[in-house]
C-alpha cells in the first residue's frame, strides 16, 4: 500500500519527534473515539431502519384504509361530498413541526405533527367537534374517512421524520467511517513511518558522528606522529649543521659521516636507540 | 281520480312511460354485475360496461382510466337521457321531472354558496356542480362577494349544513304534496316513496348529529312533516343520544323493522347499505303499476344507485379490494 511507503515530509530531530509522538497519540485517541461514534451510530441507525419497516407495513395499510374510507363515503355521501368538503376548507388544521435531535452529535430532523387549534376552528368543522358534513347522509363516513386520512397522515409524517433521519444518520456514518478508515490507514501509518524514519535517521546521525569521532582520533594520532618523526629530523639536521659548522665540512659531507658513524653504533648489537643516539652525540663531540 | 288514468294517461304521457320502460330494461342485472365484480382491472370494467347501454359514453375513453371518469361519463348518460325525457314532457310531467333534480340543485346552491364564502373561483365551483342540478342562473348566486350581505345570514359550516337540510326538507314536503295534487296512482306510490326517503333522512339526520353541535331543537326541526314517523317518532328522534335508541324507536314501525334487524347492535356502518337496498326494493316495485309518474322518478333513483354501484365496484377492483366489493353493491334487477 502506498500509505506504508508515505511519511511526512519533516526534518528528522528530536522535537519533531516529540511533537510526531503526540500527533500519533492523539490520531490514536481520535480514532477510538470516532470509533466509538460509528458504533453508536450504527445502533441508531438500525433501530431506525427496524422502525421504517415497520412504518412501512403500517403506512399501506393506512393508505389503503383512507383511500378506501373514501370510497366508502363517496358511496354513501355521494360524490359531491368531496368537493362539499373541499369547499369549505381555510387553512390546513394538521400541521407538520420541524426540530432537531442529537445523536452522538449528529443532528437529526425529526418531523412531528400537531394539530393547529388557531386554524381547527377557523375552519369551523373538524377537530374539537365532529363535522356537520353529510348531515343528511354520510355523515358517519366522512367522519370515518376524515379519520382515516388523519391517521394515515401521521403515519406518514413518522415515515417522513424517520427517512430523513435515515438518510442524514447514513451520511453521517459514512463520514465517521471515511474518518476512522483515514485515521486507521492512511495518518496512523504516517505517522509511524515518520517517527521510524525520524528515529532511523537520529540513529544514522549518531552512528556518523561516533565514525566523524573515529576517524579524527586516528587522524590526531597519525598526525602526533608526524609531528615526532618531523621533530626527529629537524633534530638530526640540526646536528649535522653543528657537526658541519665545528669541522669545517660542507652539510652533506658531515651527514654522510654521520649515517657512517650511526651505522658503525647500530653495528653494536643490543644497544638501544636512545642509548645510540647519546652515544652518537657523545662521538661527535669527541671529535 | 284513481283508477281512470288509464282513460287519459297515454294521451300526454304513453310516449314518455314506454320510454322509461325501455330505460329501465337497460339497467345492468345481476348477472352484470357478477360480471363487473370479476374484473381484475378498470380497462376489463370498462369492456364489460361497453356491453351494455354505457358503451357509447365509455368506448372512446383512453386506456388509463380512473374512477371519477366512468362515474362521470355514467352520470352522463343519466343526464342525457333525463334531458330527453323532458325535452318531451308535457305538463304536469314536466314540473314532476323536475322537480326531481331539485334534490341536486340544493347541493349545487349549496356548494356554490359553501366556495363563494371561501372566495372560490365561479368557474371553478361550476364545473363541479352536478350537471342533473343545473340551472341558468346558478352562476349568479356567486356573483355576491358577500353572502352576508345577500342573505343577512351568518353563515358557518354548521349554519350551512343547516341550511341545505332545511332546503331539502322544504323540497320534500314541497314535492309531497305537489305528487298528492296529482293524485292517483302517482300519489298513491310516490308519497309511499317520498315519505321513506323523509324517515329515512330523519333517521341519517339523528344518527349523524349524535355528538355534534346540533341541539335537539335543531334537529327536530330539520325532520320533514310527513312521513311514517311523523309526528311522535319525530319526537322520540330528537332526544337520542346513540344508535340503540335510534334502533329502539324505530322497531316500534313495522316496515322498518327487517332494516334495523339486518343490523347488528351499536353498529351504524351497514345502515346505509340496508337503507338503500330497502329503496331500490321499493322504487323497482314502482314499475309494477301503470299509468303513473312514480316510474320517472324510480327510473332516475334506480340509475343513481346503479352509478353509485358502479363506482363502488371501480373502487373496489382499482384499490385491489375485491373482498368488499359485495358489501355495498345493491342488485336493481
Amino acid at each position: 500500500m502506498s500509505g506504508q511507503t508515505q511519511r511526512l515530509n519533516v526534518v528528522p530531530t528530536v522535537t519533531m519527534l516529540g511533537v510526531m509522538k503526540a500527533r500519533l497519540i492523539g490520531a490514536t485517541r481520535g480514532h477510538a473515539l470516532l470509533k466509538k461514534k460509528s458504533d453508536a451510530l450504527t445502533v441508531q441507525f438500525r433501530a431506525i431502519l427496524k422502525k421504517i419497516v415497520e412504518a412501512k407495513t403500517s403506512m399501506g395499510d393506512a393508505m389503503r384504509n383512507s383511500s378506501f374510507s373514501l370510497a366508502e363515503a363517496k358511496y354513501v355521501a355521494g360524490d359531491g361530498v368531496r368537493h362539499v368538503v373541499l369547499q369549505s376548507v381555510r387553512s390546513a388544521s394538521l400541521r407538520v413541526r420541524s426540530h432537531q435531535e442529537n445523536v452522538a452529535g449528529v443532528k437529526l430532523p425529526k418531523f412531528t405533527h400537531f394539530v393547529d387549534p388557531a386554524a381547527g376552528s377557523a375552519a369551523g368543522p373538524s377537530n374539537a367537534s365532529p363535522s356537520l358534513t353529510g348531515l343528511a347522509r354520510g355523515g358517519q363516513q366522512v367522519a370515518a374517512c376524515r379519520a382515516a386520512h388523519v391517521k394515515a397522515i401521521e403515519v406518514l409524517v413518522e415515515l417522513a421524520s424517520l427517512q430523513t433521519s435515515f438518510l442524514t444518520l447514513d451520511e453521517a456514518i459514512k463520514t465517521t467511517n471515511r474518518r476512522v478508515n483515514a485515521l486507521e490507514n492512511v495518518v496512523k501509518p504516517r505517522l509511524e513511518n515518520t517517527i521510524s524514519y525520524i528515529k532511523g535517521e537520529l540513529d544514522e546521525l549518531e552512528r556518523e558522528d561516533f565514525f566523524r569521532l573515529k576517524k579524527i582520533q586516528g587522524y590526531k594520532k597519525r598526525e602526533i606522529e608526524r609531528q615526532m618523526i618531523a621533530a626527529k629530523q629537524f633534530a638530526e639536521e640540526q646536528l649535522a649543521e653543528e657537526v658541519a659548522l665545528k669541522r669545517g665540512i660542507s652539510v652533506g659531507a658531515a651527514t654522510n659521516m654521520l649515517v657512517a658513524v650511526v651505522e658503525t653504533i647500530s653495528c653494536d648489537a643490543g644497544a638501544p636507540e636512545s642509548h645510540l643516539f647519546i652515544e652518537w652525540r657523545r662521538f661527535c663531540f669527541r671529535q | 281520480m284513481y283508477g281512470w288514468e288509464m282513460l287519459s294517461f297515454n294521451i300526454h304521457d304513453g310516449f314518455l312511460e314506454a320510454i322509461v320502460r325501455g330505460n329501465r330494461s337497460g339497467l345492468l342485472t345481476a348477472a352484470d354485475y357478477n360480471n363487473l365484480c370479476q374484473c381484475e382491472n378498470l380497462d376489463d370494467v370498462k369492456m364489460h360496461l361497453t356491453a351494455t347501454e354505457y358503451g357509447p359514453y365509455l368506448q372512446n375513453e383512453p386506456s388509463p382510466l380512473h374512477t371519477t371518469t366512468i362515474v362521470e361519463k355514467c352520470t352522463l348518460k343519466l343526464v342525457d337521457e333525463y334531458k330527453h325525457m323532458i325535452c318531451q314532457a308535457t305538463e304536469p310531467l314536466s314540473t314532476f321531472l323536475q322537480y326531481i333534480t331539485y334534490g341536486h340543485m340544493i347541493d349545487n346552491v349549496v356548494l356554490i354558496v359553501t366556495g363563494t364564502l371561501h372566495e372560490r373561483d365561479v368557474n371553478e365551483l361550476l364545473e363541479k356542480c352536478h350537471p342533473l342540478g343545473m340551472f341558468d342562473s346558478i352562476a349568479s348566486l356567486a356573483v355576491a362577494q358577500n353572502m352576508r350581505e345577500l342573505y343577512r345570514l351568518d353563515l358557518d359550516d354548521m349554519n350551512i349544513e343547516i341550511m341545505r337540510n332545511t332546503l331539502y326538507k322544504a323540497y320534500l314536503e314541497d314535492f309531497y304534496k305537489f305528487c298528492q295534487k296529482l293524485g292517483g296512482a302517482t300519489a298513491e306510490i310516490m308519497c309511499d316513496l317520498l315519505s321513506f326517503e323523509a324517515d329515512r333522512r330523519a333517521v341519517n339526520i339523528t344518527i349523524n348529529s349524535i355528538g355534534t353541535e346540533l341541539t335537539r331543537d335543531d334537529r327536530r326541526k330539520l325532520y320533514s312533516n310527513f312521513g311514517l314517523l311523523y309526528p311522535y317518532g319525530h319526537e322520540e328522534l330528537a332526544i337520542c343520544e346513540d344508535v340503540d335508541q335510534v334502533r329502539g324507536v324505530m322497531e316500534k314501525y313495522p316496515p322498518y323493522q327487517s332494516i334495523f334487524a339486518k343490523i347488528s347492535y351499536g353498529e351504524s356502518q351497514m345502515l346505509d347499505k340496508a337503507f338503500y337496498e330497502e329503496e331500490v326494493r321499493r322504487l323497482c316495485l314502482s314499475f309494477e303499476q301503470q299509468f303513473h309518474y312514480a316510474v320517472f322518478f324510480a327510473y332516475i333513483r334506480l340509475r343513481e344507485q346503479e352509478i353509485r354501484n358502479l363506482m363502488w365496484i371501480s373502487e373496489c377492483v382499482a384499490q385491489n379490494q375485491k373482498n368488499r366489493v359485495h358489501d355495498s353493491v345493491v342488485f336493481i334487477f
